[in-house]
């Protein structure tokens, strides 16, 4: 098969929803722009009772395994938990966020995006050792400027910034899963005669994998992947003494592909499948370093009965955090070992000898 | 209102770092040239717009300076570090509030000078020494996507690395973003010589967007020296109160503005503009000074022979951060406190807030 590429329409995609709002629980308007991507095209869609958007082929057949894709809609964020006066409200965060990267941040708030910012005391009252210390999330305030209207405790609130693409660059909120959200759409696209596949576009990843959880349960796949952002944390010491030598994954060296992480030991076959097609068609990729963190997959492979899942994953740096760097060459080699790797699935695979 | 927004929004989003501001500078000339009748630049960068006054036949011509600095605090590169960028602050900065924040780096590498957004980094914690604390400025990064050797052509050691986040409304009075420190007075002084195009008044005004404020004040020392006027009156964001700054240094955002009081401004003066102030009704508070005012009254009360200098005060919040926050309706009242002050120089001002006032009440032939 000719192998996908990252067109402009993709790029629109993107970036309209990496520009949404879904903090998880609150995935609404990035499920919107699923389900409209969605019309038309020759699948059963349903909304499930989590919020995740569930689509299946019109048809089983049975003679082909149904491969599930994953990506999670929902992002990191935050809750007002109340309303302080003069238009200053305390927050929770929802998601790992490390409060560090909090102060001095643009906020949208409320189904409304009304603008609001986290600010910090100014450099003149503070103290060395003030500034040397952390400032914790309770310290931190969200302060829409103005007694707010039409926001209320309970409302979620995300970062403000809209995404930029320079150059190879992609510089954006939310790449973590809104690409994973693009490669699903683009990959319905295309055709594989040789397998069917159900998508799952899922709710509630950053807060346990639940979406994904009752997806895989109800899709009940023969195989699973899941596509997420995975973080590269390829930054150098500050005085070179300390060599870095967990990073994770590193940017520009194509998509991450999983074998040990937190919650999942990755299928080898399905391993060494993506590997073998990432070198047969001269697809740049890794392996994302094992270890700690994890995806949907951690939830997907335990479905049921068990499902053979891997994780392939786009690298980005500054994970969880207002603004986030991937590459769009790392994106197309997504897109691309993935279309490769599932034009050559079967229930072949299966029957394998595990390792 | 609407013109305060447009200017401070579009001044806002200019970059114009200490020693470096030329390109705020340009956008004030353009407000200036239709509302003084010269507009000149200082040695140092500060600007100089003119307004003419009707100075009385025989009277010495008298002078009123009124100053608001134009510069923005930022970033400045110290070192090339792989593929990634090390920098000091220009200006104050608490490194805490750096981390995700999307900047621009102005690279000079190729001679003309290219904007590239970036965004600053905090490494992994993995490849530092165990912290519990915040991230010092030296070990943050800067990040423009770049590999080593493209970075190496671009970026030189001194490129300046501005923020990189446009302003936010909030409401309808409300401005938020980088730089409001102190585009918001220059916006209140352009927003005066505004309102007042048509009108003389009695004196001469000077309005200067001074430069180098965050740094060395060298904005304020010249143009107070060249100029040498009879008065001066600084204009300059104050603190306002927000969440842990609610001292008595602070003062509420939207409910008025600020007179300084302290050995960097002249007690006369000082009461004289409270008093005019009460009369047009602006609210004012009398912010106490103790010692230096961190302004540009500092070096400009001491020009030449000494010049009585009040300083007023713009309420702001989370200064020195991208997302400072400021009230319009506070630079409405700045703008029309000049107004007022600009409106009783007569041949007689001077006397009227001369030292031992009391007994000197201005009434004393010249």
């Amino acid at each position: 098969m000719e192998l996908p590429k990252i067109e402009q329409r993709h790029k629109d995609l993107l970036e309209k929803l990496c520009n949404a709002a879904g903090v998880s629980g609150h995935e609404d308007e990035v499920r919107k722009i699923v389900l409209a991507e969605l019309k038309g095209k020759h699948l059963n869609v349903r909304t499930d009772a989590l919020g995740s958007v569930i689509a299946t082929p019109k048809q089983r057949d049975a003679s082909k395994p149904l491969v599930m894709l994953d990506a999670h809609m929902d992002e990191v964020g935050f809750m007002l938990v109340s309303d302080d006066g003069d238009g200053l409200y305390s927050f929770e965060l929802v998601g790992g966020i490390d409060p560090r990267s909090l102060p001095g941040k643009q906020v949208l708030v409320g189904n409304d995006k009304v603008p609001g910012v986290i600010g910090a005391k100014p450099i003149h009252l503070t103290t060395a050792d003030e500034r040397a210390g952390k400032l914790s999330v309770e310290s931190l305030k969200i302060d829409v400027g103005t007694k707010g209207k039409n926001i209320q405790p309970g409302d979620r609130a995300v970062f403000a910034t809209k995404l930029m693409y320079v150059e190879d660059n992609i510089f954006a909120k939310a790449i973590d899963d809104r690409i994973g959200v693009a490669i699903l759409l683009q990959m319905m696209e295309l055709e594989f005669p040789n397998i069917q596949l159900a998508y799952s576009f899922s709710v509630q990843e950053e807060i346990g994998l639940r979406g994904a959880k009752v997806a895989a349960q109800s899709i009940d796949p023969d195989f699973a992947i899941a596509i997420d952002a995975t973080p590269a944390y390829d930054h150098p010491s500050p005085d070179g003494s300390i060599e870095n030598s967990y990073y994770n994954t590193k940017i520009g060296l194509g998509p991450a592909i999983y074998t040990y992480d937190g919650s999942t030991l990755n299928d080898p076959r399905l391993v060494t499948l993506f590997k073998r097609v990432g070198e047969e068609e001269k697809i740049t990729y890794q392996l994302r370093q094992p270890g700690g963190g994890g995806t949907n997959g951690g939830s997907i492979h335990r479905a049921n009965g068990g499902v053979p899942t891997i994780s392939i994953s786009v690298p980005h740096r500054y994970t969880h955090t207002a603004i986030l760097l991937s590459k769009l060459t790392d994106w197309e080699s997504s897109v691309r070992l993935l279309a490769a790797g599932l034009s050559k699935m079967s229930y072949e695979l299966t029957k394998q000898p595990r390792p | 209102m609407q013109y305060i927004k447009t200017l401070l929004k579009k001044l806002m989003d200019a970059p114009g770092l200490s020693g470096f501001e030329t390109p705020v500078a340009d956008l004030i000339r353009h407000e200036w040239e239709d509302t003084c009748d010269e507009v000149t630049v200082s040695k140092v960068g500060s600007l100089h717009g003119l307004k003419k006054g009707a100075q009385p036949v025989g009277h010495k011509a008298r002078s009123v300076l009124i100053a608001a600095h134009m510069d923005a605090i930022g970033m400045m590169v110290t070192e090339l570090h792989g593929s990634f960028l090390r920098f000091t602050d220009v200006g104050g900065i608490d490194p805490r509030i750096l981390p995700g924040t999307p900047v621009t780096v102005h690279c000079s590498g190729h001679g003309e000078v290219i904007q590239r957004p970036g965004v600053i980094a905090s490494p992994h914690p993995r490849a530092m020494a165990p912290t519990n604390g915040s991230i010092p400025m030296n070990e943050l990064l800067v990040d423009l996507g770049m590999v080593e050797a493209e970075l190496k052509s671009q970026v030189q050691i001194g490129d300046l690395i501005s923020f990189n986040t446009h302003p936010m409304e909030h409401g309808s009075d409300v401005i938020s973003g980088h730089s409001a420190d102190n585009r918001a007075s220059v916006t209140a002084l352009s927003t005066f010589l505004r309102n007042n195009k048509n009108r003389q008044f009695g004196w001469d005004v000077l309005a200067v967007a001074t430069s180098q404020e965050e740094t060395n004040f060298a904005g304020a020392y010249t143009s107070s020296r060249s100029a040498s006027p009879d008065l001066a009156i600084v204009i300059d964001v104050t603190f306002a109160k927000g969440p842990g700054s609610n001292d008595w240094k602070t003062y509420a955002s939207g409910k008025g503005i600020t007179l300084g009081l302290g050995p960097n401004i002249h007690t006369g003066f000082m009461r004289k503009v409270k008093s005019i102030a009460e009369e047009i009704e602006i609210p004012i508070s009398v912010e106490p000074m103790p010692k230096h005012s961190g302004t540009d009254a500092y070096a400009v009360q001491v020009a030449n022979a000494g010049i009585p200098t009040i300083v007023i005060g713009i309420p702001l919040k989370y200064m020195h951060t991208p997302v400072e926050m400021v009230n319009i309706t506070d630079i409405k009242r700045t703008a029309k406190l000049l107004e007022g002050i600009c409106s009783e120089l007569d041949d007689k001002f001077l006397k009227k807030i001369a030292w031992d006032h009391e007994e000197n009440d201005g009434t004393a032939e010249d």
